[in-house]
């Protein structure tokens, strides 16, 4: 098959909202920048966040940047790197006050400055109380954001390759990153596009859970990239299981409703957050709010003739309320719960959400390997930021509203690094290696030819099946070692799928067959990376690690304050340090301490 | 309501691959009970029929990647209930658009007019270090404006884009033009009216509303469509 060529200074593979962040700074320094995505960019899907994006600005109750850092790395349970979050949080206004200047439709105070509504997890003085922290436009911020960046991107004639998906890395001999594969969906052909900076901004890889809160594009793609391409991946033992998709349907309810006021009762109508988090209640961090509702209905306690979920309760807010700050989630409600939210509480279940883990990156958005004793090499060439990479400022468990935050800070950060590394001259187009596209045409060729395989989506729901009963809230010693196997088992599977479509045009057969060799290597590295992970921390919860003095909550920093690097090849496990310096002396590093909310 | 069920389709069928001329295919699928929506249900065909292209992301109505002609009328499929539809469920492409495939459709001509009305905050004023003020009265002006996604529904479904998609701005632009007409914090107001003033781009509209009736997120271009006029007419006295 011949391959088309394509050369720029800069590929970035993703146009959600790391992507257009990132493709911005390039498109306005002027590198010429191709920006692969297999969706027209507004259906990515940050398109679908809903409640909003921190940042301390105390538009409506005292804010400063010191209370967010230290309710980020608590959030995180101590394993995100402190010099990462103070970044983060220091840059939350500017990357915030930018998007409104882009025209972002934030609502709005009475004195005209953006709204901003409590979240789970941030807190005034220290987790004192609960803080207004999280811009939000309704309950539609992620809409608003994406279409903001993208009409951004309209402006700045940003060249993008719509529905086109990138399929390998492609690395020298030397390691360097030098581009990738990539194939067009409408003629089903594959082109090379060689770049001297290679930004991935891919997004998460929710859909290897069986009940998700993420799209169908959620594949993983840069991650299962990366990962054959001999990148490990830090950190892919914890997801987030958002306490509030709709029970059945999986289908998100922001966070932003408990922010509002929402309340979670169980069948008796208590308010049982009051027992599990006497301070914040509600609107605790994630991941203890998702295991009180697990263990409420594990009690016996749930609601609905299963027992088998909770509510969530806003039926004492006004209707002029709900209405205007969360119009999406009435909708939502009414169409994937039968419930109208004015009326009725919303059934409502902890659901697969985000990925704490990804691709390790530093601050910068560079990509970091571990290379000749030092943890954090950065690979040439090669830049990632948002749900894809690990940078790690949410650890091992991310606070509502941080998402938004670390797509605009790390897609900003990446972009500017690879402008800096591109006007300094570090970045020049090195030589492919011959063949470089072989091991895309071989998975295309394989697909063609496979007989006597199993078809696409009876192997995906054996992985979604494997890691929902083996890898979720709770998780299990004997479970997780029953999981390893059968994971790798049907990683074998994975290997032999067959598709009956062979047409060159807009195959999406051939598309989830390709998307599965993806979410097959994010599956094996939360498999293995949980199994061997013998603590609880943050999102990452075992029954067989105790809660006392010494291992609070189970958390045992002795010998697990480190941060996981899984490699594809040989399925092998290393770790590295984790960074408990900020990156200033504006700050002192948050201590370590028992998680209370 | 047993649990499972059987559903007939007539489907829209062309692989400009193998088939000579599109067809009309009937095929039916037994659901499980979680198949709430036609995605739902979709999914399950693809299952039976790995050949069957649609595009689909969110499954909740907010990507606004599986618009389609649904039953003669442009939907989503993922908003649209199993439950009222009436069978056999006939599915096709968005109706003025190139097929691809299936009911893939081309919409370079959509985006094309998209993007022709500027779709960006033009305020050329240096920025502030905080955020530019808005009264929360201005900011909801934009309420159903803003929340456009971009599925095609509406302009597919107007005949005036059907005879001039290449001249006629079409309902979805059309209203994230006024989108930015009626942000406060814009500045090109005559610039956008200069670039509608034409006997297609923006006149073109003759309140058909069909793009109101098709809208899965219940916006109302044909209003939209008559501020943008109101605003010219005003300008012009």
């Amino acid at each position: 098959m011949k391959v088309a060529k394509r050369t720029f200074d800069a590929v970035i593979v993703g146009a959600g909202g790391a992507g257009l962040r990132a493709a911005l700074q390039l498109s306005e320094a002027g590198l010429k920048t191709a920006v692969l995505t297999k969706v027209f960019p507004t259906r990515s899907h940050t398109v679908a966040a809903q409640g909003g994006v921190a940042a301390s600005l105390g538009n409506s109750t005292e804010d400063n940047w010191h209370w967010h850092m230290y309710d980020t790395v608590k959030g995180s349970d101590w394993l995100g790197d402190q010099d990462a979050i103070e970044f983060m949080v220091k840059k939350a206004n500017e990357v915030v006050v930018e998007l409104e200047h882009f025209g972002m439709p934030f609502d709005r105070t009475d004195n005209g400055k953006i709204y901003q509504r409590p979240f789970g997890g941030h807190s005034q003085n220290y987790g004192q109380t609960p803080v207004s922290r999280s811009c939000a436009a309704a309950d539609r911020t992620g809409h608003a954001m994406l279409h903001a960046l993208y009409q951004r991107n309209v402006r700045a004639n940003t060249q993008f390759f719509v529905e086109w998906m990138a399929m390998d890395l492609i690395r020298n001999a030397d390691g360097d990153v030098l581009g990738v594969t990539a194939m067009e969906m409408e003629t089903g052909e594959v082109s090379i596009f060689h770049a001297k900076a290679t930004i991935f901004a891919t997004g998460g890889s929710g859909r290897i859970y069986y009940s998700s809160t993420n799209a169908f594009i959620n594949t993983g793609d840069g991650v299962g990239m990366a990962a054959r391409a001999g990148i490990p991946l830090e950190d892919m033992e914890f997801w987030q299981f958002h306490p509030t998709g709709v029970a059945g349907a999986g289908v998100l309810i922001t966070e932003g409703v408990r922010g509002e006021g929402g309340i979670l009762r169980n069948a008796s109508g208590e308010r049982f957050m009051e027992r599990y988090a006497p301070n914040l209640k509600d609107l605790a961090s994630r991941d203890v709010v998702s295991r009180s509702m697990v263990t409420e209905i594990n009690e016996g306690r749930g609601c609905g003739s299963e027992k088998d979920h909770v509510l969530l309760d806003i039926t004492h807010l006004s209707p002029e309320t709900i209405n205007k700050r969360l119009p999406g989630i009435r909708e939502i409600s009414i169409q994937f719960a039968g419930v109208d939210p004015i009326k009725a509480p919303i059934p409502v279940v902890p659901t697969c959400h985000y990925q704490m883990g990804g691709i390790p990156t530093n601050y910068k958005g560079q990509v970091v390997v571990p290379k000749d004793g030092n943890s954090n090499v950065p690979v040439a060439g090669f830049y990632a930021a948002g749900e894809c990479a690990c940078a790690s400022v949410h650890g091992a468990n991310r606070l509502g509203t941080n998402s938004l935050l670390d797509l605009l800070v790390f897609g900003k950060a990446a972009g500017e690094t690879v402008v800096a590394d591109f006007q300094s001259g570090q970045l020049t187009l090195k030589p492919l290696p011959e063949n470089a596209a072989d091991v895309s045409l071989a998975r295309i060729a394989r697909l063609e030819s496979q007989t006597n395989g199993e078809e696409v989506h009876e192997v995906r729901l054996a992985m979604q099946r494997t890691m929902q009963k083996h890898a979720g809230v709770f998780r299990f010693a004997d479970m997780l070692k029953e999981g390893v196997t059968k994971i790798l088992e049907v990683a074998e599977r994975a290997k032999h799928t067959q598709i009956k479509d062979k047409s060159k045009v807009w195959n999406t057969a051939r598309t989830e067959a390709l998307e599965l060799d993806n979410l097959i290597e994010v599956a094996k590295a939360t498999m293995v990376s949980a199994e061997a992970r013998k603590e609880s921390r943050g999102a990452h919860v075992r029954d067989d690690a105790i809660d006392c003095a010494e291992t609070p909550n189970g958390r045992d920093d002795k010998n697990w304050l480190k941060h996981t690097l899984w490699f594809s090849e040989g399925n092998r496990l290393d770790y590295k340090p984790v960074n408990l310096q900020p990156m200033s002396a504006d700050v002192e590093p948050i201590a370590l301490a028992k998680r209370t909310y | 309501m047993s649990s499972k069920r059987t559903v007939q389709f007539k489907i829209y069928r062309y692989d400009p691959d193998k088939d000579a001329a599109p067809y009309m295919q009937d095929i039916s699928v037994e659901l499980e009970e979680s198949d709430k929506k036609l995605l739902d249900a979709l999914v399950r065909l693809k299952a039976k029929d790995d050949s069957l292209s649609f595009r689909r992301s969110c499954r909740e109505g907010v990507c606004g990647s599986d618009a389609m002609n649904i039953n003669g009328k442009n939907g989503l499929a993922c908003l649209t209930s199993m439950d009222d539809i009436a069978q056999p469920i006939t599915l096709r492409p968005l109706p003025g658009l190139p097929v691809i495939r299936d009911v893939i459709v081309d919409m370079t001509q959509f985006f094309k007019q998209y993007h022709s009305i500027k779709p960006y905050l033009i305020n050329n004023e240096p920025a502030p270090e905080r955020e530019r003020l808005q009264s929360p009265e201005d900011r909801d002006e934009l309420n159903g404006l803003y929340e456009c996604i971009l599925c095609a529904c509406c302009s597919t479904s107007c005949p005036s884009f059907w005879w001039n998609p290449d001249k006629f701005v079409g309902p979805a632009g059309l209203l994230a033009a006024y989108r930015f007409l009626a942000d406060t914090r814009d500045q090109a107001t005559s610039e956008r009216l200069d670039n509608l003033e034409d006997p297609y781009r923006l006149f073109r509209c003759h309140s058909i509303m069909n793009c109101v009736d098709v809208c899965p997120k219940h916006l109302n271009p044909t209003k939209a469509i008559g501020k943008i006029k109101d605003m010219m007419v005003r300008r012009a006295v």
